[in-house]
């Protein structure tokens, strides 16, 4: 029978500020960038940047609560496999990510409307 | 050293290419014939499916999943189900897991058989991809016997599975992977022996394990690198139950990643036969599923091109608040890039070949 590896994914939440070190020491510990995503909850944006270990197969997500003014730095300059999902958070939930390596300027999608999936913003008088 | 401009220029290559199956752009900067840096553009397929997620009742949005693409609508909809699966906490019933495992390799199958197909088309032996892809006919008969459909499944349902394999089913499938087996064992000695087919792959963009593992490539192109990773050891559907391991290489060039794909047809064999061997007597295929889901949950699968992940999110609503799907093409991109640079022109389509790009898959 084979060997069965598989441990428990584990989420931790951290700050924005929080976002480039956390990057920097995970990926010291052998883990590799495996997804990142925003999600919309309420008001808020949630963003995950899950990191995987190719020998351990454990699953470690950062998420992030935020909203679309708060700045996010890019962690690209560490991973640079990030850039296409910190283009598609950009593009898709109108998160404020700054200095993307390859910013597409939201057109990785080639979309015509303005961040589809962004929480809704009030309209005037309501 | 100084960089001579005026030998260098940009060619646009996609997204309508003889060799590509799929619209991906490049624009490649080349130096002469040298290819020394390429910058991917997508975003001509794009559906918004995860947005439709968000507002398509999560029972229906499963038949979306497994439309996302022909070739890996399996795994898809497995993905799909599985992240739902944990979010509502409920054990699917061992049967349906084997038979998950069995839909599962023969989507692995018959998707490695297409990929040896365009691969061959992509260096000009025509008449190797015609064997490939005649081939390839068979474990789509054999989807169609067992699902109905050769291409989308759609037998994944929250909870199990919808259909069962009878016995007469299992003899069809053994008599018909026996079949590929032999018949693959012949071309392989073209693949992998034949002088032209090795001066075109041996060599040509060379990716090692350490520029996999920053790149963050997976699947059939990290394992060609030398990383040993297959998420199908995580032991999810009946994988536990089985014997394998995964088939690398440590070239990291063309040609180990057509020896993987290659050797992972007959892997996929293997684990069809043990998978049937021991096929669980009670017949039960599903448990029931009530209510609406609350919560989150992250699934990682071994899709036939890499790892796969599946994000859901829900809070109790009959919509989804989030549905990721990061598909494994999403991820090699940056090693496609990575392996173009010190390309020559001719090789470019060969190397987009050898990540086996699913576009359809990566816009969703």
């Amino acid at each position: 029978m084979a060997e069965v590896i598989c441990p428990e994914n584990r989420l931790f939440e951290i700050t924005p500020e929080q976002l480039l070190p956390k990057t920097m020491e995970i990926k010291t510990r052998g883990f590799r960038l495996s997804q990142a995503c925003a999600a919309l909850v309420k008001d808020q944006i949630e963003l995950s940047y899950s990191f995987a270990h190719d020998e351990t197969y454990q699953l470690e997500t950062f998420r992030i609560v935020t909203d679309q003014e708060t700045e996010i730095p890019s962690i690209t300059e560490i991973v640079p496999a990030a850039v296409f999902y910190e283009n598609e958070m950009k593009e898709l939930f109108g998160v404020n990510i700054k200095m993307i390596n390859m910013d597409y300027d939201n057109k990785l999608y080639r979309i015509e409307v303005e961040s589809p999936m962004a929480p809704k913003k009030p309209k005037e008088g309501e | 050293m100084a960089v001579d401009l005026s030998r260098r220029s940009v060619i646009p290559y996609g997204p309508q290419h003889p060799v590509l199956p799929e619209p991906i752009h490049l624009d490649l900067v080349i130096e002469d014939e040298k290819v020394v840096e390429a910058i991917p553009s997508i975003g001509f397929i794009h559906r918004g499916l995860e947005g439709l997620a968000m507002k398509k009742d999560f029972n229906d949005m499963q038949y979306v999943i497994e439309r996302i693409c022909g070739i890996c609508s399996f795994m898809h909809g497995m993905g799909y189900c599985e992240a739902l699966e944990g979010i509502f906490e409920v054990e699917v019933p061992d049967r349906a897991k084997f038979l998950r495992t069995i839909w599962c390799e023969m989507s692995r199958i018959h998707s490695h058989l297409l990929w040896l197909g365009l691969l061959a088309d992509g260096f000009g032996f025509e008449s190797l991809f015609y064997q490939a892809w005649r081939i390839r006919e068979k474990i789509l008969d054999m989807a169609e016997l067992t699902t109905g459909g050769r291409l989308i499944a759609s037998v994944n349902k929250i909870g199990g599975v919808l259909k069962d394999i009878d016995d007469d089913m299992t003899k069809a499938i053994l008599k018909n992977i026996g079949e590929i087996e032999e018949e693959l064992k012949q071309i392989e000695k073209t693949f992998l022996l034949d002088y032209t087919v090795q001066s075109r792959l041996k060599g040509v963009g060379v990716l090692t394990k350490e520029q996999i593992h920053e790149l963050g490539g997976v699947g059939p192109v990290a394992r060609a690198s030398g990383v040993n990773v297959d998420l199908r050891k995580r032991g999810y559907a009946a994988y536990k139950y089985l014997d394998f391991e995964p088939v690398t290489s440590n070239d990291g060039d063309c040609y180990a990643r057509c020896n993987v794909r290659l050797h992972e047809v007959y892997q996929s064999i293997d684990l069809i036969r043990q998978a049937i061997a021991k096929l669980p007597e009670d017949r039960t295929l599903a448990v029931p599923v009530k209510g609406n889901p609350d919560g989150e949950c992250f699934v990682r699968l071994e899709q036939s091109r890499g790892e796969a992940v599946y994000y859901a999110k829900a809070t109790g609503g009959k919509f989804l608040d989030r549905m990721r799907i990061r598909t494994p093409t999403f991820a090699n991109i940056p090693s496609l890039c990575e392996m173009l640079k010190g390309a020559t022109l001719s090789d470019v389509g060969l190397l987009v070949i050898t990540i086996d790009p699913c576009i359809s898959c990566t816009e969703r």
